[in-house]
């Protein structure tokens, strides 16, 4: 989160006017209802972190099992590094704050949303994006194939995200019910209506990869 | 002449197969290149700086600051001081610099000061709308004030729709690269052919210096046409930079805010009918507001058009919101809603089932058979006779469902399109347009009907779309696109294979008319013992290529055979509303439509499953709030614009007709006509579970409360 690399917006935390979630967290004190990331955004707020930036900083990206040698701006997301540095452009940027999924990646394995990472606050974790298992070794995933006979896919922008988000979901619960899946691909969202496609794909992957997906 | 009519059903080897797209891969694996994915060397990024205010005079415009930003590459201005804003984020001007961050930052460092105006940004009281309010048509016919004294039943209602945004996946934008005297253009379009003269009025230089690319495109829906302030801007601020490229995509809250909307609708609806269920008679006082302009007139009463007496009038509010694009059945949605939302509470009155009431009626549309035949086949797959009852639902739980009737109607015949056909000695096949693929599978429906008329598998024929260098084919606009491209590629077709069955013919020892292309051969009719394969009969062409072009021409192409236009089409919505909480969910929603000849029943099937989701979101969810004080939008970014995700759609069923008298209509466009009825028929399902009508979609739980208890 990005709260902590501005350790100087900490010193207000209480708008002079209004509410702010910050100031409403301050005010009740920090109790077993707040979420748990709040927790240790407010615990680790009262350290002040190493100062990076402004201006671009060496990093290092693992990204499809490769490192990746990068100098961005501490602001840059991982959407834009990806899209804007490294032409990797299976990922898209649609609402840009974490509402609709087409940014989906996997993140050591998990789904996250690009969009919403910080591209220095990844260094060291393993990402995984649709171009990183779609087509290995020239044959598409089974999730790829589904969403293709199954035709889960209109224009087609939003479908590298549900593909990347169907993939970490069947790879967490190989042999979902249709239930599941709804819940699974709740976090993407498709404007021209290709759920009931999506469904069906899903389902269809998970049988066929027989409990065990690749890559 | 050739004989370009469509083969026979039971004769068909391509067309009407489920055939999966041909580009599914390339899209599903992130492989496909959207505009908005491209990266040119030395491309700079373009963003524009908007205006906060609803209405005002800007008094002076400094870049100054913006100037001396790290990055900055240059700026292009649409106003000066003096100049009158009308819409809240009307772009003032664009700044180019090298990085994308770069050219925020710097347009966050203008400084634009304005004059602020009184603005309006609401239609919904005509009282507070003042002066904005314009006449805008009346109808009368008969003797409307008879019909209502003779009438069985009056029912009178105030029925709302509001403005929605496009909300296209990919916003609007391009990439383009202009010296000045050439330009390199890469928009995100559903107009690759006609956008190319579009853009070079603009830079006024020679429609042939304008070359226009596009592979993909992430939605549109009716909201991208034109090449757009952006698109010029950037063409500006890289010829600026030596023809430098420049990208220019909207963000989410810009693209909710100025890149397209749908215009509202409001009607005091006063409907009568007879014991028997015949409406009688119709009054209306409708408006509407699609900006600035005023624009927006929902064409009502919708399919039941024929009213003996009717009386009519309508106004436009101009507001100081952005203007209007065409939305997927422009103002279709409206006047469905409109109508149907009062034949159901006329039913209601009357004391009959609605489904009988908008069969009964049928004689008043223009397709009386196919409305029947629609609803009929709707009802039996929403179980109507088992599961409809009366308005409110009387059973004893909280969840109350209910049942609600759509209809729809729509043009759809073929635009203009030119196919150039390629036949090559080695036996490869092109056909190229300068079409675009908005996510209907054009691709793959001019694949099959290449492959139909060739007899050619249809993975051999590799479609070209997307470019200017390709023959002219309209834009992608009001369903228009399937009966286009497919007849024109069927007359190239048809002509290409002519050439080659002379070039054949000799070595075969048949005249020309007497060969056949099937099975990947080519053969003597009736007789496949003659026969050469695909590739043998190619090779006869040695160093040649048939080049064919074949056009369609909306004017022949009833009289060919190939496209027409006009369909119906009925729907059917089962629902359950929460009483407790006015939460409304789609058990069911059932989808009737006929399309004439169905080139891909799996993508026409994908199509309309996807607008019965769009029905949802609208009838649900969708809906532009305007701030009164400030005048700006509320809800441009997607967490607080709802649309449906994968659990908020129930189960949707649809039926393409697909039979004889249907198909010898030739090709009809499907993309409009499906996205028409559900809103409505959601609408009436859940004034059926509640038994009451919330005169307001989207019906938001707190409308729906709201009508529960009586709130206006």
């Amino acid at each position: 989160m990005s709260q902590t690399k501005d350790p100087k917006r900490e010193s207000n935390p209480t708008p002079s006017r209004g509410f702010s979630r910050r100031g409403f967290i301050h005010g009740v004190g920090v109790t077993g209802a707040v979420a748990p990331g709040l927790l240790q955004d407010a615990a680790s707020a009262q350290t002040p972190a190493a100062v990076m930036g402004p201006g671009a900083v060496p990093i290092t990206l693992t990204i499809n099992g490769k490192a990746v040698k990068l100098n961005v701006e501490p602001r840059l997301t991982l959407l834009d590094a990806l899209r804007n540095n490294l032409d990797l452009t299976g990922a898209k940027r649609v609402c840009d704050r974490g509402t609709c999924g087409a940014c989906t990646i996997l993140l050591d394995g998990k789904v996250a949303y690009a969009c919403s990472l910080l591209a220095i606050d990844v260094q060291g974790r393993k990402i995984t994006t649709i171009e990183g298992f779609a087509l290995e070794g020239g044959k598409p995933h089974p999730v790829v194939q589904a969403f293709v006979d199954h035709d889960a896919q209109q224009c087609g922008y939003c479908t590298p995200g549900f593909v990347v988000a169907a993939k970490g979901f069947l790879d967490a619960n190989p042999k979902p019910t249709l239930e599941q899946v709804n819940d699974g691909l709740g976090g993407n969202l498709c404007r021209c209506g290709t759920y009931v496609g999506v469904r069906a794909a899903v389902l269809d992957a998970a049988s066929k990869m027989k409990g065990g997906s690749r890559g | 002449m050739a004989d370009y009519k469509w083969p026979a059903m039971s004769t068909r080897k391509a067309l009407g197969q489920r055939v999966s797209r041909i580009d599914g891969i390339e899209k599903s694996s992130g492989r496909a290149k959207y505009t908005s994915d491209y990266k040119r060397p030395g491309m700079l990024f373009a963003v524009p700086f908007t205006c906060p205010h609803a209405h005002a005079r800007i008094a002076k415009i400094d870049t100054s600051a913006a100037e001396k930003m790290p990055g900055f590459k240059g700026v292009y201005l649409y106003e000066k001081p003096g100049s009158v804003v009308s819409w809240a984020h009307w772009d003032i001007g664009y700044i180019a610099a090298e990085t994308e961050a770069q050219a925020r930052d710097a347009a966050l460092a203008v400084k634009v000061e304005y004059e602020v105006l009184p603005h309006v940004v609401h239609e919904r009281d005509l009282a507070k709308a003042g002066d904005r309010v314009k006449p805008s048509g009346e109808k009368i016919e008969g003797d409307v004030d008879a019909a209502f004294k003779q009438a069985a039943a009056v029912s009178e209602g105030l029925y709302e729709i509001p403005t929605l945004n496009h909300c296209c996946l990919e916003p609007h934008g391009c990439v383009v690269q202009f010296d000045g005297t050439k330009a390199e253009f890469n928009p995100s379009t559903q107009a690759v052919t006609a956008i190319q003269g579009d853009l070079a009025r603009q830079l006024e230089i020679p429609a042939a210096n304008v070359h226009v690319h596009q592979d993909h495109i992430g939605g549109g829906f009716g909201s991208k046409f034109q090449s757009d302030r952006w698109g010029i801007a950037a063409a500006q601020l890289s010829k600026m930079n030596g023809g430098r490229p420049v990208k220019v995509y909207l963000e989410r809250n810009l693209e909710q805010f100025i890149a397209g909307c749908r215009p509202s609708a409001y009607a005091k609806i006063k409907i009568a009918g007879a014991k028997d269920g015949s409406i009688t008679a119709w009054e209306s006082a409708s408006w509407a507001s699609g900006g600035l302009t005023g624009g927006g007139s929902p064409p009502i009463p919708y399919v039941y058009t024929k009213i003996p007496n009717l009386r009519q009038t309508h106004q436009a509010v101009s507001l100081n919101t952005a203007p209007i694009r065409a939305w997927r059945a422009p103002n279709h949605q409206q006047a469905s809603y409109l109508t149907c939302a009062a034949i159901d509470d006329l039913a209601d009155k009357l004391g009959l089932d609605p489904l009988d009431v908008f069969i009964k009626n049928a004689g008043i549309t223009a397709r009386p058979e196919t409305y029947v035949r629609q609803l009929r086949k709707a009802a039996e797959k929403a179980e109507w006779k088992k599961l409809w009852h009366k308005r409110g639902d009387s059973g004893s739980s909280h969840i109350k469902r209910g049942l609600g009737i759509g209809v729809c109607t729509w043009g759809g015949a073929g635009h203009a399109s030119t196919a150039r056909i390629n036949i090559h000695a080695d036996g490869s096949v092109e056909v190229e347009l300068g079409s675009q693929d908005l996510g209907t599978g054009t691709r793959t429906v001019i694949a099959q009907v290449a492959a139909e008329t060739l007899g050619l598998p249809v993975n051999a024929i590799k479609v070209k779309i997307g470019d200017t260098n390709f023959p002219s084919s309209g834009t992608s606009g009001g369903s228009t696109t399937v009966g286009g491209v497919s007849s024109s590629t069927r007359k190239g077709t048809v002509d290409a294979l002519g050439k080659l069955f002379e070039e054949v013919a000799e070595s075969l020892g048949a005249p020309a008319d007497q060969l056949e292309a099937r099975d990947g051969k080519i053969q003597v009719k009736g007789n496949p013992a003659k026969s050469l394969t695909w590739k043998a009969a190619c090779q006869k062409l040695g160093v040649k290529t048939i080049t064919v072009t074949g056009q369609n021409e909306p004017r022949a192409a009833a009289r060919e055979g190939l496209n027409t236009g006009g369909v119906g089409g009925a729907q059917i919505a089962d629902v359950s509303v929460d009483v407790e909480t006015g939460i409304v969910k789609i058990n069911k929603l059932v989808i009737i439509q006929d399309v004439g000849l169905v080139v891909n029943p799996k993508l026409a099937e994908s199509q309309t499953l996807g607008a019965g989701i769009m029905s949802i979101c609208g009838a649900l969810m969708e809906e532009r709030i305007m701030d009164g004080v400030t005048g700006r939008p509320l809800n441009a970014e997607m967490e607080f614009y709802k649309l449906a995700g994968i659990k908020d759609i129930g189960n949707i069923v649809c039926e393409i007709e697909v039979d004889e008298a249907n198909d010898s209509r030739g090709v009809i466009g499907i993309g409009e006509p499906v996205a028409v009825g559900g809103i409505a028929a959601i609408a009436n399902a859940v004034t059926n579970a509640i038994g009451k009508r919330v005169p307001s979609v989207p019906l938001t739980p707190d409308r729906v409360l709201n009508t529960l208890e009586g709130r206006a």
